[in-house]
């Protein structure tokens, strides 16, 4: 890094015999790989916003994302806190990882590879079981009313109905039963084709689908080029190059994960 | 034939390498930056989960700072993975403008575009006198 700071003359930095940003071809070119994949990301973040803008009503992300695993309802957000900090924690233990690289611990590269590949399977398992539970939907499901679609649950145990309508809406009591009994259609979790969070939208579920998913596609092969990296690792492939360069470009690779699931954590849940 | 890129190449990798003293330095600076990205997280998340959208089917007049706020802090987080993290800000200027100046640009051209276009279906659609039935 030393040589970052140095200062070059334009002349000698542009002049031929070497890259002009003194870095080598294969980070060079990871870098721009990542700019077209960040491209296609924003580009599909902004899609979303395009249909958001456009669309009258949208769920919101406290309401649709409010379960936990074992836990039921009533959480809203945590579970996908939980995520983002699993990522951002696997995105910490890559940097000590390309550090340990840096000063040439071979030990140190191990484990902290390994901590991160192990970050990434948890991170892909919840999301596995956020999908899971997307697409099954809420314990009753939802029903058309003559107020418009609410979820149906139960409080007091079980004993009580309410109506949740959305945007902080509930009904309970008489008024909730006699809605309930005047039920003109029900849905239940969520397809390509419609969603029980948004019956009026259903390009939300399209949307979420593919975002997470093909955010998710990019955290699996994560997973499987940072365990390829480990594995040559521990062989001493690296020790006879006298860098460990290869575990910063996978590095890279890890970090620009974790940098598009920022966006998603934000456009998908937060706003 | 030696290949004169790849020597310059394996130069520019090698040269990355640094001593223990320098690594303690990075660590350090890792740990704080993971601080204040955990941090950020934390009062996303607590915002997100108290200050409500809507009251009862009523909006939320401020809601506008909170969305603002997610995505200044959003922007914030970005920067810290991508300078830090992905030590961006650590290579030579002209690269960092290479890698950033296009997508910045681009992207921004982009959003503008699109929200700005569908702002308009939505009036068009769901606005006074519109032309859904």
């Amino acid at each position: 890094m030393a040589q970052h700071a140095d200062n070059i003359s334009k002349e000698e930095l542009w002049g031929g015999n070497g890259s002009p940003f003194r870095i080598s071809y294969g980070k060079q070119w990871m870098w721009m790989f990542l700019v077209s994949d960040a491209l296609t990301f924003g580009s599909l973040l902004t899609a979303y916003g395009f249909a958001r803008h456009q669309a009258d009503a949208w769920p919101i992300g406290e309401e649709t994302f409010n379960a936990m695993p074992f836990l039921g309802d009533g959480f809203p957000l945590l579970y996908v806190a939980l995520m983002t900090f699993i990522l951002i924690v696997s995105s910490v233990t890559m940097v000590l990882a390309v550090e340990a690289g840096h000063r040439l611990d071979k030990k140190g590269v191990i484990k902290w590879l390994l901590l991160t590949v192990v970050g990434g399977f948890f991170f892909v398992g919840s999301q596995a079981w956020e999908w899971y539970h997307f697409i099954h939907g809420t314990h009753y499901g939802s029903v058309l009313t003559a107020e418009g679609w609410a979820v149906v649950d139960y409080i007091n145990e079980g004993k009580d109905l309410i109506l949740k309508f959305g945007r902080g809406v509930i009904v309970d009591g008489a008024a909730a039963q006699s809605l309930f009994d005047g039920a003109t259609a029900t849905m239940q979790g969520a397809n390509l084709i419609e969603n029980e969070y948004a019956p009026e939208v259903p390009q939300y579920a399209n949307f979420f689908f593919f975002i997470t998913g093909f955010h998710g596609f990019h955290v699996f092969s994560g997973v499987v080029i940072n365990l390829i990296i480990l594995i040559n690792v521990a062989r001493g492939v690296y020790d006879k190059r006298g860098h460990f360069e290869m575990v910063e470009k996978v590095g890279l690779y890890w970090h620009f994960v974790d940098l598009v699931w920022v966006f998603v954590f934000t456009f998908f849940y937060l706003v | 034939m030696e290949r004169d890129d790849l020597i310059q190449d394996n130069l520019y990798s090698l040269s990355a390498n640094h001593d223990e003293e320098h690594g303690k330095a990075i660590r350090k600076k890792i740990w704080q930056v993971t601080a204040i990205l955990t941090a950020i997280t934390v009062v996303e998340v607590c915002t997100g989960a108290f200050i409500k959208q809507y009251y009862e089917g009523i909006a939320n007049e401020y809601w506008w700072i909170v969305k603002w706020s997610f995505i200044v802090l959003t922007v914030v987080k970005a920067a810290y993975i991508v300078l830090v993290f992905m030590h961006l800000g650590d290579e030579r200027k002209n690269f960092k403008w290479v890698i950033l100046g296009p997508y910045i640009l681009f992207i921004l051209y982009l959003i503008f575009i699109c929200l700005t276009e569908a702002s308009y279906w939505n009036e068009v659609f769901n606005g006074p006198g519109s032309i859904t039935p």
